[in-house]
């Protein structure tokens, strides 16, 4: 293992994160304070609890979720896809260094950006409704896992996007609505029974299922599923990366 | 002298059907420095790709210090730096940290003192601080080669140091070439300008089409290469050279209206005042005068017709 490898490309992609300290943290605390005083507070008040949950409570998870997710895969994907864009990748593809190595420094710098980002916005959720974590570990748990996961696949989109648009399109016509239609905002109960069967085909379902088991206790599906489908789509973007960079699939002429 | 770097019979064919790199062969001795001479799309670049690893070789074999760099990747290329072509860097980064990146990159552990050397020897010591984007073109490309010496590599290779830099920069940089190889550095440059060739160069090795057309010394090359024409066009016409002009071996044109002259860059007395005052004194007048070099595209029509290509 070239250690020194992923720390430098560790250490630089974080600077890339302090050098834009003030813009990571104002957007999505700001986005996430709207949500909780449109749906929380305003809708939320007219709402009944969920699963014994109040509904401005139920949402926390969920919104964690969405914000952890899109900033992963925009924080993966852009920071592979800008050295290409620019020309730098030239050093990466020159460097002593294998795929595991790459793939730990620039996943693992995005996936601590966006736990720092999921930790705020528990933070402010705070500020909005009183919460109490029921299982403190497996909720830190199911949140650095999903970070990996989603940087994982931002990882393979910044590879795979030609341009900018491309950069942000699976982000926006992907996994925004898979988040939304993945129980952010409601349990898979509460839907028709030809849509809860529907729904169980979306791999967020079992993200947020878990992480609002350890909230709250409860979940749509068994805990053990939700672990393993994280596993089971974690190691499909691993064996993915491990093939572009055998192949040079996007990287290497 | 052992060879450091081995190409044997690379073809490189790219997806779209396009063969950069037709069966290359080179060996690059320890401690030289090399100069890949070409013209554009000659296939420079291309072979310097494969050898770092930035481009996979369709096939042939590559090997430096005897290892092969695809089996051996992490021993070759820790051993070799790179300097692209195109200018490409973290613009939103400091010089100093993009070169604590790069020697990182490669596998070493940090070393202040030693990248504050190279700084300095690059003139970009001032500017350890400044963020790359607030550099100049010349800084730039200086920023480029300090970290591709940021892990203190045996074998360098330079693809066109010296394209759109000017005169001045151009010159510091055949020097930082030359402090290199007193330490020990085995360079690989591309150019396709002779002068810079010839100015820095041990060998030159001529590339064109894909393949290596020959490798030779500098000065052997230069001594075949150098060839210049002066052209004298004539006011009155004339039948036939004056025997006065004789020992000029003058070519005369077909209409007698002008004299060619053909001498060599290189020689210590061109025996143009000679032939202009003879000129004079043979009662001829002069219309116009021009020299002529040959250009690189000549010397590839002569030197693929001596070695019977």
């Amino acid at each position: 293992m070239n250690f020194q490898a992923i720390a430098a490309i560790y250490t630089f992609e974080m600077a890339r994160f302090f050098r834009t300290l003030k813009q990571s943290f104002i957007s999505p605390v700001l986005s996430t304070s709207l949500y909780f005083v449109v749906f929380g507070t305003a809708i939320g008040s007219r709402m009944e609890a969920v699963d014994g949950v109040e509904y401005g409570a139920f949402i926390v998870p969920g919104l964690i979720m969405l914000s952890v997710m899109t900033q992963s895969i925009s924080n993966a994907s852009f920071g592979i896809y800008f050295p290409k864009f620019i020309g730098t990748i030239y050093e990466l593809l020159s460097a002593p260094v294998n795929f595991l190595e790459i793939v730990i420094g620039y996943v693992g710098a995005a996936a601590t950006k966006s736990l720092f980002i999921g930790l705020v916005i528990l933070a402010t959720a705070y500020l909005f409704v009183d919460l109490e974590i029921q299982h403190p570990i497996a909720m830190m748990s199911f949140l650095l896992l999903t970070c990996l996961c989603f940087s994982l696949l931002g990882f393979i989109i910044g590879i795979w996007a030609g341009n900018f648009e491309q950069l942000n399109l699976v982000p926006m016509l992907v996994v925004t609505p898979l988040v939304f239609l993945g129980g952010s905002f409601y349990s898979i109960s509460m839907l028709p029974e030809f849509w809860q069967a529907v729904t169980l085909f979306n791999p967020v379902v079992y993200l947020i299922s878990g992480f609002r088991w350890a909230f709250f206790g409860t979940a749509d599906v068994a805990i053990g599923i939700s672990l393993g489908a994280i596993g089971l789509f974690t190691l499909a973007c691993m064996g993915f990366i491990w093939w572009i960079f055998k192949t040079g699939w996007r990287i290497r002429s | 002298m052992t060879a450091i770097v081995s190409v044997q019979n690379v073809r490189k064919t790219y997806d779209g059907g396009f063969e950069a790199l037709k069966g290359a062969s080179l060996d690059i001795q320890e401690g030289e420095i090399i100069a890949l001479l070409g013209p554009n799309g000659a296939g420079k670049t291309t072979l310097i790709s494969t050898i770092c690893g930035i481009s996979s070789l369709t096939s042939g074999a590559i090997t430096v210090a005897g290892m092969d760099i695809g089996h051996d990747y992490r021993e070759v290329r820790a051993m070799i730096g790179l300097v692209p072509q195109e200018i490409a860097l973290e613009p939103f980064e400091t010089v100093i940290n993009s070169v604590r990146f790069s020697r990182g990159l490669f596998g070493k552990a940090r070393n202040e003192a030693y990248l504050n050397v190279i700084l300095k020897t690059l003139s970009l010591f001032d500017k350890k601080d400044s963020k790359v984007m607030a550099l100049s073109g010349g800084m730039k490309r200086r920023v480029l080669i300090a970290k591709a010496l940021a892990h203190e590599p045996k074998v360098l290779f330079l693809d066109e140091p010296t394209a759109g830099v000017d005169v001045e920069l151009r010159k510091d940089m055949w020097n930082t070439v030359a402090k290199l190889k007193g330490q020990g550095v085995t360079i690989i440059l591309t150019t396709h300008y002779i002068e810079e060739a010839e100015a820095i160069a041990d060998r030159i090795a001529v590339i064109n089409g894909g393949e290596i057309l020959l490798v030779e010394d500098t000065s052997a090359l230069m001594a075949r290469m150098g060839k210049k024409q002066l052209r004298i066009e004539l006011l009155e016409p004339v039948q036939e050279i004056p025997a006065k002009l004789a020992s000029y071996g003058l070519e005369l044109a077909q209409d007698g209206s002008g004299l060619t002259y053909t001498y060599h860059i290189n020689a210590e007395r061109t025996g143009i005042t000679g032939l202009l005052n003879d000129l004079q004194a043979s009662g001829l007048q002069m219309r116009d005068v021009q020299t002529q070099q040959s250009s690189l595209e000549d010397i590839f029509v002569d030197l693929v017709q001596e070695d019977g290509v």
